[in-house]
Parts: C-alpha cells; structure tokens; sequence
C-alpha cells in the first residue's frame, strides 16, 4: 500500500446554468482514492457520473466545473492544461463506459481499436502493439484473441465488448481506472466473471478503482469502500462490507425498498425522501 | 386454469436459416395467481409473453396451444381477448407516444373498446395509479421515469382486463422507484382480482410477486418451481442454483466456480 492518495478531490462542484436556474449536478464532493476499490453509488440523477466525468475533464461545455482540489499524482488537474490533460486521460487514468455498444468504435476492428489505445500513451511499434493487444485479449479470458483481434464489435457479444473495453482500457497500464456502470448492460453471471477479470487485473497491477453504479448489494460484496451521494452530495461513506448497517436514512432506504429473494410478498417499505438530506449533511461524511 | 400453454414454439426464418426462440414450452397460470418467467437475455421468455399477447405470429411462427379457459388462442386476437388481457412493457420511454398527452394515451384503448365516460374513467385509471387529474394534459417526456410506468399501467387497467401481461415492468427504474411500483401492482392485483405473467431477469422481484415460476434458457423451460422452492434453495437445476448464486452479490471464489451450460 502507497499511503499518498492518488487522487484527492476536495470540494468538487458541477454546476449548470439553465434556463430553468442553476443545477448543482455534484455540489461540494470530497474524498481520496488509494490502490482500491471505492464505489460511488446513488439514484439517477445523484452525480455520481458527473463526479467521475469531471475528474477526466469530460465535463460537459456548458456545466462549470469547481474545486477547492483536484489532484492525481500532484498534477492540478483544474489547471492543467489539454496537453496534460490529454496525455493522463486514457493513459494514466481511464474511464470504462456502461455499453460495449456505443462506446466502442462501430467502424473499427477490436484489434485496432485495442492498438490505438496502447501506440497513443507509448513509442511502441506496430510489432509490439500487436504482441500486446493480443496478450491483453488472453488476459481478459477472450479464447481465441486473434478471432476478436480482426472482428468488429458488432460481431461480438456484450460481455465480450466489455472484456474488450476492459482491454483497451487497462493496456496503457493506468494509475487509476473510473468504471461507470461497467457491468450493467450485461446479464448476471456474465457481470460478475467480467468483474472479476478487472479485479484480478487492478489487484495485480495495483489500480485504484473508481466504480460508479446504482446497485447497492453489487457495491457493497465488490468494492472496499463506498460513497453513497444523494442529490450531488455524499450523504455516507462506510466500509462495503459495513454497507449493511448503514445510518443514513437516505441510504437504509435504498437498502430496504429491495425485494428480497427470502422475503414474502408484503409490501416493500418506500423511500420517504427528507429535503434535509440535501443540506448539511458533510460532516456526516468528513466524519466517517 | 385460466391460462394454459402447451408445447409452445416460437420460430423466426425459414429453412436453414430457421431461429428457435421458444422450445417447446409449457405452463399453467390459476386465476388470480402471478407467473413469473426468469432467464438471462435470449433466454426466450419475452417472446413466450408476446406470443401469449398475440403478438408473434405476425412475425414469426408459432406452434404449439395456448389456452384462455379452454378458449384456443391462435392468430389475430379477438377484440374480447384484447378487453381481457392487457400489457405493460418494459420501457416507459419507448411505449408512450411521444406526441400525445397522458390523456390521449389513456382515451384510446376506452375509445378502441367503445367505453362511455370515458373522461370519468381516464381520471380514475389516474387515481388507481397515484397520479392526480393534473397529469391528463402533459406529455410522457414531462413526467419522470416513474410516473411514466404509472401510466403504462394506467392504460392496461383503463378497461378492466382480468390477466396482465407483465414484460419487466420495473427494469428500467431506480430501486425506490422499482418498490413503487411493485407494491402499486401488488394492491392493484388484490383489489381487482387480477392475474399476472410476469417476465424478469431479476429473480428477488419474481419471488417478491409470484406463487411459482419458470426458468428459462436458450428458448427451453429448465425447470418450472413454487417460489418456496426458490427461496428454500432448493432447486434441483444447476443452472438455477448458480443463476442464484450469481443474484447473491460479487463473491470471487464463486465466480471460479461458474459454468457455461
């Protein structure tokens, strides 16, 4: 374990001004990541996604982004400029997106697509680009790499897209990876084996993980750690496994509106939503 | 039983090019009872819904005998089966007109089956579902995801079927939103004595609404259970349990322990 964070973001604010008024997307979003797996999680429209957009800059044109701090390996990223920010984004830090389908070139085989990523972030010839685009397709437990090496993502499977999305991503060797719903367009079983590839990969190569998703038990037996944000705030952050035993209303809520497996057929207890919880709830989260 | 289906199949394409779907499936649904039919994706269990609704032989080749108490169902449906027998759909985005008002949208299936009032009805159906008179003149994209499923559910009920076909009603929804829903379906359901087929790839939410169920894969009925049975875990398919396993959560030891089947 490295005890400098890798990332520390303090007092991050997304905002957007609409005709409508001003939209506090992410209002004031602090926490450090290490070599781990920190889960965001929260309801749609909690900015959870904005939070993890604007670490990359993705940010975007017509929000505004603020922070007290945002720094990976002491670079200011509020400063930095687009060539800094360029060379960071997908080689130092990348971002998995939610469906293989629309965020994998379309017109592009997978071999090139998983080329482009690696030659951009080094001075690798095409030889060795080769070499590792097909180890990184082994990697991700594809059977035959050079099948999918000349295929089109069309041709493939979603969780084979993702796998593929996991490759590209992980082989300029990143510091730290942001997963946005990585998983689920994909059915379960397919889900967790596509999970455990990248985190069998992250906990070889020591990556921090940011996984942003709206499924709290997923969360809660994946990641170490989890922040549970609510209208553009983290209202609870907990241990994962402690996830359980949460306090915050908002967060007990999404826990016991979930039918269970167990349960009968009563009624589901509903989220009473509080507007407290949208203010002044950070000292909660500083606290724990 | 109310609804019977025996031996159905569901083909797309002709000769060499010819796509099981559905593989000869079977089930019973009792009145007043709710079904529900599991799988992962290309599992086949939408198309039995749809085949169910009347809606696959226009596009596809369907065999085998589905029955609405002892009444068999092939081709077109009478308008007397569509006065019966209503769908929910997945999507609250994709199955509301965009163009028209939540007023529209509930008039027309009173209009289509001659209903008078039907004023006095749209208001109701909006009452049923939790949704005040104020919402009959916005349109779908005014209204959040929620309150568009209310609607959709609004519009099957607006002519007081018996059975209600159900096509992952809640997948699109967040969690909280989701027990809404479920627990608006659930006093539906008791109120009016309905009866449900649910389809869902989540099987808490199919042990929270129904009496028994079927699992599916690749089209075929792997095992059909009591929903004692899947809670007591007692499932005497592999493909079940691990289905089960899987809905569990992220467990790394587990995972290694996966097959294909």
């Amino acid at each position: 374990m490295n005890d400098r964070p890798l990332l520390v973001v303090d007092d991050l604010r997304v905002t957007y001004d609409t005709p409508t008024g001003i939209v506090r997307a992410v209002d004031g979003v602090s926490f450090e990541l290490g070599r781990e797996k920190l889960g965001i999680v929260g309801e749609s429209g909690s900015g959870k996604s904005q939070t993890g957009r604007a670490i990359l800059g993705l940010t975007d044109r017509r929000g505004r982004v603020d922070a007290e701090r945002l720094e990976f390996d002491g670079i200011d990223l509020t400063r930095a400029g687009e060539d800094t920010l360029r060379n960071i984004r997908g080689g130092r830090i990348s971002m998995i997106m939610q469906d293989p389908k629309y965020s994998l070139n379309p017109v592009m085989t997978i071999g090139a697509q998983i080329e482009e990523a690696f030659t951009i972030h080094s001075n690798a010839g095409r030889r060795e680009a080769r070499t590792r685009t097909l180890e990184m397709l082994d990697a991700v437990q594809i059977r035959n790499p050079e099948r999918v090496y000349k295929a089109y993502p069309h041709e493939v499977s979603g969780g084979m897209g993702q796998r593929v999305m996991i490759a590209m991503m992980m082989i300029p060797e990143p510091d730290i990876i942001i997963a946005d719903e990585p998983t689920s367009a994909l059915d379960v079983t397919v889900q967790l084996q596509v999970l455990a590839i990248l985190d069998d990969m992250i906990a070889r190569r020591g990556t921090g993980l940011i996984f942003i998703s709206h499924d709290l038990s997923l969360v809660a037996s994946f990641c170490d750690r989890v922040l549970v944000m609510y209208a553009g705030r983290v209202v609870e952050q907990c241990a994962a496994n402690d996830l359980a035993n949460a306090a915050h209303p908002y967060t007990r809520g999404l826990l016991d509106c979930l039918p269970r497996l167990e349960g009968g057929h009563d009624e589901l207890p509903v989220l009473k939503r509080d507007p407290a919880w949208a203010a002044a709830v950070e000292r909660r989260a500083d606290s724990g | 039983m109310l609804i019977q289906v025996e031996h159905l199949s569901v083909l797309f394409g002709r000769g060499n090019h010819t796509f099981h779907a559905v593989r000869d499936v079977s089930f019973d649904v009792a009145r007043g009872r709710s079904f529900g039919l599991v799988g992962e994706s290309g599992s086949g269990k939408t198309t039995v819904l749809r085949a169910l609704g009347g809606l696959m032989d226009r596009i596809a080749h369907v065999q085998g005998d589905m029955k609405l108490e002892e009444e068999v169902l092939r081709g077109k449906r009478s308008r007397a089966f569509r006065r019966r027998v209503q769908m929910v759909f997945q999507d609250p985005y994709g199955s509301l007109h965009p163009r028209h008002t939540i007023d529209a949208i509930l008039s027309e299936p009173a209009r289509v089956h001659r209903l008078d009032r039907i004023k006095d009805r749209v208001v109701r159906a909006l009452e049923e579902v939790g949704l005040d008179a104020s919402f009959r003149f916005r349109y779908p994209h005014q209204i959040s995801g929620g309150q568009r499923q209310r609607v959709s559910v609004a519009r099957a009920l607006i002519i007081e079927p018996d059975i209600v076909l159900l096509d992952e009603p809640t997948s699109a929804l967040d969690v909280s939103v989701q027990a809404e829903v479920l627990n608006l379906l659930m006093r539906l359901k008791r109120e009016y004595h309905l009866t449900y087929v649910l389809v869902s790839h989540n099987l808490a939410v199919v042990a929270h609404m129904c009496e028994s169920l079927a699992v599916m894969k690749e089209g075929a009925v792997v095992e059909t259970m009591s929903v004692e049975q899947l809670r007591s875990h007692t499932s005497a398919q592999p493909y079940t349990k691990q289905l089960m396993t899987a809905s569990l959560g992220y467990d790394r030891a587990a995972i290694d322990s996966f097959e294909e089947f």
